[in-house]
């Protein structure tokens, strides 16, 4: 009878999770920090009203940080007098529209944010955005207090291209963490595990799928579960391609990664995870299935939330694990910058300027709407009072961005390293050999990784 | 017909005089002016789209890089393609069940739905709901029921004492659990075209049947199911072009996944254009797509021209 009760109350919990997710954004709005005296300072001493009456168009993701960036749109348009038509579009279909458009040689808009882990090496190669090194060189263009210098120095090397060129400026970076359970936890009286092997040591303490709950969740679908697999590459200090760009896929350390991977997701997840993407990672946590999830470190505003978390005030935010001869953070973010083929570069550019500003990076993280790209945002009072996620998830982060990495590498065909090693990963979770999958993935991989290398 | 060669006389440049008769050159001239504005619309729609997508499918064309003249490598390319292949006959299987089910259930739904019975036009009514819903919500709807943990179609079987099921988050059973929200979804369709079909049959067969003896089981076997035949083959027809086609559902459930194990023609197609970005190859997936949705058509329209009434 109790498990009755306890299916119904999860369908409906699922359900509340669903809808919670869809209104982050809106509990983002409702706890915003209201623009600083900086602000108005930089106005002051700064030109911005040199565009006045220009109107730029601007394509965005569907997340929480671009509903910040259009809720204080105004506060721009004040600022400068420059109109801002906002399109805020689905990541996919965004990437997708962003592609077809520069292709055609004629984008309809001005100013687009990039997701660096996925993008960087296909904006590289096109050119699509404009170098923004002479504007950021340029007093007139940016203002005194824009204080570059306040980037994060992995945020500023992830928005370079490796020829130097700087066609975005950091938004925002991601690293992941492990989110653990803390009542699972002390229940059992396991400590929270900090490297890789002791991961594997406390899913096996608490999994107890007899009683639903299971030791470790993460993402098992294709093409979503290789950043886990490249994360805990990093442990062993291996870079899926390297600096000389070479396949790194069949190396030694790539199978132990491969074969840890397939050992947490097939001995200690739930049944099914084959199919997991971080959305349904979400829900078996939230709901108190899972003892530790490893994912991004984006979600600790719906797990805090407990009109749709059975979780909220018990999870802990601990690292990503160390590895055997390392310990890395695994990174991915966005930049924001001007498409090269715009006529209206001055005012996309200030708009970049603005979204990047020392107020809307502290808004980002009192929000908990993804980890600014800037220091500062960590040390501002306003933020840190503001804050509706734990002092602990921003400890965590902090620390992540002391030891972050990119995960993925920075190649342009991303998207079929993701397909072909997801596939691959896949099959290890249904049983295949990790070496003879990661051979087959990295023979089926190679020709298309050589064709964009001469290209 | 000197009142018609007025009425058009200003389409031509040379005028008819009354009495002189119109030679038939001058008459098509005339007239090609009125389909003129068809064809061109037809050239730009149809045919010019058809014709630049085969100049696409020979030409190595991946974006952000030098379009290459190729030839038909695309298309060797595509029957050396393992997953192409597997993906083809993923598309049969499903596209056979997604027929097969939803004709099934379907008629036998129109069968029971003949029938006169209370409130029928209420219960028609909430049975034609799923072919009307959007196809993204149900799969979003569906997708939180399949959930291994959490959905309510494993706590369903639990009360039955049937052990829990992995549905689309199992490369085993993903296709049977896609075929499923299928027939969920489209045997209304069946359903109303083969009730139609009833409703048209004339009486005098049914009522010669009946004063003859024949059992109902009978009259169904050798009289209903025999004369609404050609109905059921509309159905068939339209239900197998449109499963062919099927995308929405299973990109919103599985993606594909888990692995490959639903990948079907479409799903494939639509990472090499729209994640790849390999235009050349994807063009030439179009063009093979297209001949064998076009040669399933026709093999269904020659069964159903043989199942007309005689």
């Amino acid at each position: 009878m109790s498990e009755r009760q306890g299916i119904r109350y999860s369908r409906r919990r699922v359900l509340q999770a669903t809808a919670g997710a869809v209104a982050a954004g809106t509990l983002a709005r409702h706890r915003a920090l209201p623009a600083s005296a900086s602000l108005r300072q930089e106005a002051a001493d700064f030109d911005w009203q040199r565009f006045k009456g220009e109107e730029i168009t601007v394509l965005l993701v569907t997340n929480s940080r671009s509903d910040i960036l259009v809720q204080h749109q105004s506060e721009f348009e004040e600022l400068t007098g420059i109109k801002v038509n906002a399109d805020v579009v689905p990541e996919q279909q965004q990437r997708q529209k962003q592609v077809i458009e520069f292709t055609s040689g004629n984008p309809s808009f001005d100013v687009t944010v990039v997701s660096w882990h996925v993008q960087k090496g296909l904006f590289g190669r096109g050119k699509w955005l404009l170098d923004l090194r002479e504007f950021l060189n340029d007093p007139t263009m940016t203002p005194p207090d824009y204080d570059f210098d306040d980037f994060l120095p992995s945020a500023v090397t992830f928005s370079t291209q490796p020829d130097g060129t700087m066609d975005t400026l950091p938004l925002f970076t991601d690293y992941w963490i492990m989110y653990w359970n803390k009542e699972l936890f002390e229940a059992k009286g396991v400590e929270f595990p900090t490297t890789l092997d002791d991961v594997v040591a406390a899913a096996e303490a608490l999994h107890d799928p007899d009683n639903g709950i299971y030791g470790f969740v993460a993402r098992g679908l294709k093409n979503a579960n290789v950043p886990v697999w490249t994360c805990f590459m990093q442990g062993w200090d291996v870079k899926p391609v390297d600096d000389e760009g070479q396949l790194q896929t069949t190396t030694e350390a790539a199978v132990e990664a491969a074969t840890y991977y397939q050992r947490l997701l097939r001995d200690f997840a739930p049944p099914g995870v084959t199919g997991f993407n971080w959305n349904e990672c979400q829900t078996t946590f939230s709901q108190g299935t899972a003892a530790m999830w490893f994912d991004g470190i984006g979600f600790a505003t719906p797990l805090e939330d407990p009109e749709q978390s059975k979780v909220a005030g018990k999870v802990g935010y601990g690292l990503q694990p160390a590895g055997p001869v390392a310990h890395h953070s695994g990174m991915f973010g966005d930049g924001i910058g001007v498409t090269a083929q715009s006529n209206k570069q001055g005012p996309a550019y200030f708009y970049c300027l603005w979204a990047t500003n020392k107020v809307n990076q502290a808004r980002f993280l009192a929000a908990g709407a993804g980890s600014p790209a800037r220091a500062s945002a960590y040390n501002d009072p306003e933020a840190l009072a503001n804050l509706v996620v734990p002092q602990e998830w921003v400890d965590t982060l902090v620390a992540s961005g002391q030891i972050g990495l990119p995960s993925l590498p920075e190649i342009v065909p991303v998207t079929e390293f993701r397909d072909i090693f997801g596939i691959a990963l896949t099959n290890m979770i249904e049983g295949a050999d990790p070496a003879e999958e990661l051979q087959k993935a990295t023979e089926e991989f190679q020709p298309i990784l050589e064709r964009s290398l001469q290209s | 017909m000197v009142t018609t060669q007025h009425r058009i006389s200003w389409l031509g440049r040379r005028q008819a005089r009354p009495g002189q008769p119109v030679s038939s050159y001058s008459r098509r001239g005339r007239y090609l002016l009125f389909v003129v504005p068809a064809i061109v619309v037809t050239l730009a729609v149809i045919i010019f789209p058809w014709l630049y997508t085969i100049y696409m499918s020979v030409h190595d064309w991946q974006v952000g890089m030098p379009r290459i003249y190729i030839g038909l490598e695309n298309y060797a390319n595509l029957i050396n393609d393992t997953r192409f292949r597997e993906a083809v006959w993923r598309t049969f299987v499903y596209t056979v069940f997604a027929v097969v089910c939803p004709t099934v259930v379907g008629t036998i739904a129109a069968l029971f739905f003949h029938q006169e019975f209370p409130l029928r036009g209420l219960v028609r009514t909430v049975y034609l709901l799923p072919m009307i819903a959007t196809p993204v919500a149900i799969a979003l709807v569906w997708t939180m029921m399949f959930h291994p943990q959490l959905g309510v179609l494993n706590y369903l079987l639990s009360l039955v004492g049937i052990p829990p099921s992995r549905w689309i988050y199992d490369q085993d059973t993903v296709i049977p659990t896609l075929v499923l929200v299928e027939t969920w979804q489209w045997t209304p369709l069946v359903m109303l075209i083969v009730l139609g079909g009833l409703a048209s049959l004339p009486s005098e067969p049914f009522e010669s049947a009946l004063i003859d003896g024949a059992s109902t089981f009978q009259i169904t076997r050798d009289l209903t199911l025999p004369l609404v035949m050609p109905f059921i083959m509309v159905a068939v027809v339209l239900r197998t072009i449109d499963a062919l086609k099927s995308f929405d559902i299973i990109y919103t459930m599985t993606q594909g996944g888990p692995g490959t194990a639903s990948e079907t023609i479409n799903i494939y197609l639509y990472l090499q254009a729209f994640a790849f970005f390999r235009i050349g190859q994807a063009s030439a997936v179009v063009l093979v797509f297209f001949v064998i949705i076009v040669a399933c058509s026709l093999v269904l329209l020659w069964v159903r021209q043989k199942t007309r009434w005689a």
